[in-house]
């Protein structure tokens, strides 16, 4: 199972493909700002998403405002309400989670970790940046239009997402939206398919498949998703945007609205529940498989130990990658398709949580008689698995139709996958950022500010997520904006979503903190030094630190091994770098 | 550019055939695909993407037809044409499917050309294709023309479902665009082949790489796939 190999004497292949021709920049401009290197293309990724994802999070406080001191602000009607959920939702799932793994890490790592001097079409990776960027304006700009943003919350059904009762529907909001979507899709392309070009096609010799880190196969089996599921969203988004702008009946059955008979006929809404699940679940992996990448070698790296079942972590990947596109209707067994669609995608969800769980059990046993260093890194790829573990818990209840169909449209399920798909893979990113920080800057971040943010993050998420499976369970409906006087629930649930609201407004404050730390660790923070976690994987062996333009200087380097030589016995320090054809000096010359 | 090590035992490891060949391209460093570009691995993968949308179109056409409460209009008689008093179901897309495939011939023999450095013959083929490629579009926007005068809508037509206007300009239209696209990147391309860009090796205008005359292939792939694409639409939507 360990792919170790000494290089001495051992048969290296050749290069295959001649170095490739970089572009260089002559100016600020194309150093900088239309940059073609895959290090600045990744942090211009990563600073618009987090901007973004800004605005989301003041969302969130908004929404939870009005959930927890209901008709305290004036500022926050029924309109507002859903258009703050609906942007909340649809900001964090793809504007924020997808474009941070994919375009963020997924930029900054795989060339440095495949050992590649960048991303294979640097031309085409700048112009994926700068699209994502204009579908990120499209949709912030839809916060002024007439009507303002779309309020069809964030899987956008229709007939009601296009009619006038929707905030949105009858203006400009979801005609931004669907435009945003589309654009997003066309530069998210670009970038997709240079990220599975390089790992495929790019690597460094001697490095084998089964010898990148489990991150870059994360992120690659999500690319290889997002590039066969996003063609559905972006089908459905044309074929609403044609039901909206032309009149067309492609979602839209015969509707009578405010007393009047719309145009429309024969469409059907469900058609558009499919296409949009189609994408839908597999976006769902297509955030968490990086996140369980990353979290493999945060983990093995802070536990100074190899990932556990290396193959088996590979495999699982792949193995819910393929699953995760035969389940999308689990979203919809109250939509009234036929019940034994419902017990096909039943069996298939729970199939997934095997390899789920095989990955489960590799990162527990990994950190088993681990040397566990309680870095910020670990600590948030601890609160990971307790949160990922949590969340798939409840997955098995809404999986199962019966069980499924009285929690569904309650606070129950808000919790389950915010739980599962939000606060796990914000986790990864977190501690994905302590851990390369100081490869992007030289600098480590302030481990005081990192340790606040943590625990305030982590115990504020539970505060806030687990009383909602309470609520959710005694039958709090979601998308309510105000529940008022209800019989079927006592009024002191006010008082529960009052503390989850306070909550919600700490863990916010918190992450303020975190930029603040950002920010002030560029110029006050540690030198970190081109190793500072003493880590194998190539990102860490460059010869300058930050990486130069080209990655690697004169020489691309040569792979030997695994990326998961931690505490090897008899060697000399207990890592040992994928680029190193020796272990050191071996454990008998040591005792000589 | 670092020199490459010598290690003659690598070099003399035969590539196995069949699966075991598979398995150790797989298994093995640096590339997977052994005697694939990177722009050709791209352009694969890409395709792969675009199947998913044009499958998606096809898809939801064929649960909106199969749906619909309303009858469908017949598409032999709403495409027939009458040329010389005579009554021809579905002439123009017999024609227009005929220059399509036609145009996947001369591409096959400019990628052939092209890989023996002809540049004049390369060259010629490429327009000639790009020429049958602007020829289907035009017979497109004639169709197009044809049917919008005689009533049919996205929103509605005389004959019947609502959706059959709708599915109709939407997956051709899509369609049509790609061959657009397809007519564009042929005359940018046969015009570097003309111009001997790739004998020169001069560097792209954007991406400032130098060009192969691999590139005419990779246009190629993508021509042939529109081409594959429009086989499907015709038995899908028109034969059906």
């Amino acid at each position: 199972m360990v792919d170790v190999r000494s290089g001495i004497g051992e048969a290296l292949p050749p290069p295959e493909v001649e170095d490739v021709e970089l572009y260089h920049p002559h100016s600020w401009w194309t150093r900088y700002v239309f940059s073609q290197d895959a290090k600045i293309i990744a942090i211009q990724y990563g600073t618009t998403a987090i901007a973004i994802g800004m605005v989301a999070l003041a969302l969130s406080w908004l929404i939870r405002l009005q959930l927890g001191f209901p008709g305290t602000f004036e500022l926050i009607d029924a309109e507002r309400y859903y258009q703050f959920i609906t942007m909340h939702g649809m900001i964090m799932v793809i504007y924020l989670l997808t474009a941070l793994f994919l375009g963020g890490f997924g930029n900054y790592l795989i060339p440095l970790m495949v050992g590649a001097r960048d991303m294979v079409f640097p031309y085409a990776n700048m112009l994926s940046y700068w699209i994502y960027l204009l579908a990120v304006l499209v949709l912030a700009a839809s916060f002024f239009t007439p009507g303002g943003p779309t309020g069809a919350g964030w899987t956008l059904y229709p007939p009601q997402a296009v009619l006038s009762g929707t905030p949105g529907g009858r203006d400009w909001g979801i005609i931004m939206m669907l435009s945003s979507l589309i654009i997003f899709i066309i530069g998210f392309t670009m970038g997709g398919l240079n990220y599975v070009v390089t790992v495929l096609q790019g690597r460094a010799r001697g490095m084998t498949l089964m010898r990148l880190p489990l991150t870059v196969w994360g992120i690659f089996t999500a690319t290889v998703m997002a590039l066969l599921a996003f063609p559905a969203l972006f089908v459905a988004c044309v074929m609403m945007l044609f039901d909206r702008l032309l009149g067309t009946s492609f979602f839209m059955p015969a509707i009578v609205e405010m007393g009047e008979q719309l145009q429309h006929g024969g469409g059907s809404p469900i058609l558009f529940q499919h296409l949009f699940w189609f994408f839908g679940h597999p976006e769902v992996y297509i955030v968490a498989l990086p996140a369980f990448g990353i979290v493999s070698d945060l983990i093995s790296t802070h536990a100074r130990k190899n990932i556990f079942g290396y193959r088996m972590m590979v495999w699982a990947i792949v193995v819910i990658g393929g699953l995760s596109f035969i389940v999308w209707a689990h979203h919809m067994y109250v939509s009234g398709m036929n019940p034994y669609f419902g017990f096909f995608f039943a069996t298939t969800t729970l199939i997934i949580a095997v390899p789920t769980a095989i990955k489960v059990y590799n990162w527990v046993l990994t950190l088993w008689r681990g040397n566990i260093h309680l870095t910020l890194p670990m600590l948030f790829a601890l609160a990971f698995i307790v949160t990922f573990v949590n969340g798939g818990l409840t997955g098995l209840f809404l999986g199962n139709v019966v069980v499924d169909v009285p929690l569904s449209d309650t606070m129950f399920v808000v919790a389950h996958f915010h739980m599962v798909m939000g606060v796990a893979p914000i986790m990864v990113i977190f501690g994905a950022i302590y851990h390369w920080y100081p490869k992007i800057t030289g600098r480590m971040l302030n481990e005081a500010m990192g340790q606040i943010h943590f625990w305030i993050s982590f115990i504020g998420a539970y505060a806030i997520f687990f009383p909602m499976h309470y609520l959710g369970l005694i039958g709090v409906p979601r998308r309510y904006h105000e529940l008022g006087e209800a019989s079927f629930v006592s009024t002191s649930i006010a008082e529960l979503n009052a503390f989850i609201s306070v909550m919600a407004l700490l863990v916010g404050a918190a992450q303020i903190l975190f930029l603040f730390n950002l920010v002030w660790s560029l110029r006050h923070g540690r030198e970190a030094g081109g190793n500072p976690w003493r880590a194998t994987t190539l990102e860490w062996q460059t010869p300058e630190t930050p990486p130069a333009h080209g990655n690697w200087g004169k020489e691309l380097p040569v792979v030997y091994r695994w990326a998961y030589d931690y505490s090897v016995p008899g060697a000399p320090e207990d890592f040992i770098p994928q680029n190193q054809p020796t272990p050191g000096r071996l454990s008998h010359e040591a005792a000589s | 550019m670092s020199a490459p090590i010598k290690n003659p035992a690598a070099e003399t490891v035969p590539r196995q055939p069949g699966l075991a060949g598979l398995a150790a391209d797989w298994a093995s460093d640096q590339r997977t695909f052994k005697d694939v570009s990177w722009g050709k691995a791209m352009m694969w993968i890409f395709l792969l993407s675009d199947t998913f949308v044009f499958g998606c179109f096809l898809i939801a056409y064929m649960a909106a037809r199969m749906s619909t409460a309303v009858p469908w209009p017949n598409p032999s008689e709403v495409f027939a044409l009458e040329i010389g008093g005579t009554h021809m179901p579905l002439i123009l897309i017999a024609i227009m499917t005929f220059v399509l495939i036609s145009s996947s011939g001369t591409m096959a023999m400019a990628v052939n050309y092209g890989y023996r450095r002809d540049r004049r013959k390369t060259a010629a083929l490429m327009l000639l294709t790009a020429l049958f490629g602007a020829a289907f579009v035009g017979m497109q926007a004639f169709e197009w023309s044809k049917l919008i005068a005689e009533g049919v809508r996205p929103w509605a037509n005389p004959w019947g479902a609502a959706q059959f206007g709708s599915s109709f300009f939407m997956i051709t239209g899509f369609h049509g665009t790609h061959v657009t696209f397809g007519v564009i990147f042929l005359l940018i391309i046969a015009r570097k082949v003309w111009r001997g860009d790739f004998e020169t090796e001069r560097p792209g205008f954007f991406t400032s790489r130098k060009g192969r005359y691999e590139i005419v292939e990779i246009t190629g792939l993508y021509w042939h796939f529109v081409d594959l694409v429009w086989v499907f639409i015709f038995a899908f939507f028109y034969l059906w």
